[in-house]
């Protein structure tokens, strides 16, 4: 026969569990891939994009600030030091061996090493950094505009994405999808502001910031400012790429489009 | 001014001297209830995504030595120990601030897991039910507003009128003895409380939409109005905590000050009130 006792531990057992049950009833609902988030929560940053895309023109520029406003420290986020030998060995012979491979749907494939990104026009800008974290941080960035590279490779019609393959695996995976990525649209690829950044702060691009070449898309959260690009391609779809979503951060879970 | 109560169209006489009013439009009754849920499920994703950068910082960009706030856990020699600090004074807020307990475990985190959409630490899910929130919170406020201002509500029943200034001190007497007048009107302190809070609301959404990268480019003025985007975010999380505490007072004043009536009021817009109200008002 059970005693008082065991009926007060197994009612307290039970409002325990109701308790932290019902403190979490909606861990399940915004699970990804879940079809509540998939076509409910989406429909916000759906529209985020749409009203951003009507009210941004292809040439509405980022705020640009003065020298005086570059932050004391510029945070390093995500990869600052990426572990592999091919990336290492880079890095010992100062990228003198780094060539940028630009393919994929365009007519004149191309390789370009620093010094001949180097003797293309260049853009300075000094900007605000948001991170999707919540912080920000103003640095000065110098680097040749996407544009004047795919006006060199010629696109294909039919491109619809441009695609930053990077060196580093932010994380570690069997299949490989653990490897940094990134992909924007046109009108973000051939904005005036969205440049192939080498320096940074006057200085050339340090290894925490994404030598030797890093991405500034300045309309946009700095998880979609590739670093350490190795490739760029013109690409027709993503879904096949990695887990399909666009990104790394896209595959999981954050948002293509990331204007807020 | 006439001692009998003035009876408007749709008012019902109670017994007991009683009048049941209309007291809140179906428009507000509805779009009400859609902001209870919308806050609700915006401060909780809200907190998660404050969860990834627990600080909080004045200007364009984060100055991360000198935050005027900060949640966080440090290692003191009685173990780990939550750490609130605001305007460099510091505060020990274990167990719920910077440090708290989920599944029987210590968790370095700023808000507790509890308070939390989800609640366990995930930005990007934390994001997808912020901005499906947000969307609806500012459609149903946009609807509210235009209505309201329109119809002249806002005008008419939250502007205070001087007399409601000069009443001020008389009304705040009485609601700290709990002595409460069910008349027509609001009194002096609900309508500079449902006008602060209107206000309150308008500029969390336009502080929110200035942490927008995409929106500042946009509309430049968004981060003039704030001096930078780190003061528009502290803006956000200083307007959610005067949600919190309007949303505690709110719902403590209906608690005590007839709970049947104020609920039955937001629900099917009928409120009891004494009969002879208008008299009361136009005497002071």
């Amino acid at each position: 026969m059970t005693n008082r006792r065991d009926v007060l531990r197994g009612l307290g057992a039970t409002a325990t569990a109701l308790l932290a049950a019902a403190c979490k009833p909606f861990d399940n609902a915004g699970l990804q891939g879940g079809w509540f988030r998939e076509n409910v929560l989406h429909l916000g940053e759906d529209l985020n994009q749409a009203v951003q895309r009507f009210f941004l023109h292809p040439t509405s520029l980022a705020r640009e600030f003065t020298e005086a406003d570059i932050s004391p420290k510029f945070k390093a986020n995500g990869s600052t030091n990426p572990d592999s030998p091919e990336y290492q060995a880079m890095v010992a012979n100062n990228f003198a061996d780094w060539k940028l491979k630009v393919g994929g749907l365009v007519e004149n494939p191309m390789e370009f090493s620093l010094a001949d990104l180097r003797a293309l026009p260049s853009r300075e800008q000094i900007t605000r950094h948001d991170c999707v974290e919540g912080w920000s941080c103003i640095g000065k960035w110098k680097g040749v505009q996407l544009a004047t590279i795919l006006n060199m490779v010629k696109l294909k019609p039919e491109t619809r994405y441009i695609l930053f393959t990077c060196a580093d695996e932010l994380e570690k995976t069997l299949d490989g999808t653990g490897r940094y990525y990134e992909t924007h649209g046109l009108e973000d690829a051939y904005h005036p502001q969205t440049i192939l950044a080498y320096d940074m702060n006057g200085e050339t691009l340090t290894v925490p910031h994404g030598a030797p070449l890093r991405l500034r898309t300045e309309r946009t959260l700095g998880y979609k400012m590739a670093k350490y690009i190795m490739s760029i391609d013109a690409i027709d779809d993503f879904s096949k790429i990695s887990r399909g979503r666009g990104g790394f951060w896209e595959d999981r879970g954050y948002d293509w489009y990331a204007g807020i | 001014m006439t001692a009998t109560a003035e009876m408007e169209k749709g008012d019902r006489p109670l017994p007991g001297g009683r009048v049941l009013v209309r007291r809140h439009s179906l428009l507000v009754r509805v779009t009400h209830w859609i902001n209870v849920v919308c806050i609700l499920f915006l401060l909780m994703s809200g907190l998660q995504i404050f969860n990834a950068t627990p600080a909080l910082y004045i200007g364009h960009f984060s100055d991360f030595d000198h935050p005027i706030a900060s949640f966080g856990a440090k290692n003191t020699p009685d173990g780990p120990a939550g750490e609130t600090m605001l305007f460099g004074i510091h505060f020990n807020t274990t167990g719920f601030l910077g440090l708290s307990v989920d599944n029987n475990q210590w968790q370095v985190r700023a808000f507790p897991s509890w308070a939390t959409i989800p609640s366990y630490q995930d930005l990007a899910t934390g994001r997808r039910w912020h901005f499906f929130f947000a969307w609806l919170f500012a459609i149903n406020g946009a609807i509210y507003l235009i209505a309201n201002l329109w119809n002249r509500h806002i005008w008419r029943d939250m502007v205070p009128s001087l007399a409601d200034l000069r009443a001020l001190p008389r009304t705040f007497v009485e609601h700290v003895k709990l002595h409460f007048d069910h008349v027509r009107e609001y009194n002096p302190l609900q309508k500079l409380a449902y006008l602060g809070i209107l206000v309150v609301l308008v500029v969390i959404v336009v502080a929110g939409m200035t942490m927008s990268p995409g929106l500042d480019t946009a509309f430049p003025w968004l981060v003039e109005l704030f001096h930078g985007r780190q003061t528009a975010r502290t803006v956000h999380f200083v307007a959610a905590t005067l949600i919190v505490l309007f949303v505690i007072v709110h719902v403590a004043m209906v608690l005590v000050s007839g709970v049947w009536n104020n609920l039955r009021s937001m629900i099917t817009g009928r409120y009891a009130i004494r009969a002879e109200s208008r008299t009361e008002v136009s005497h002071d």
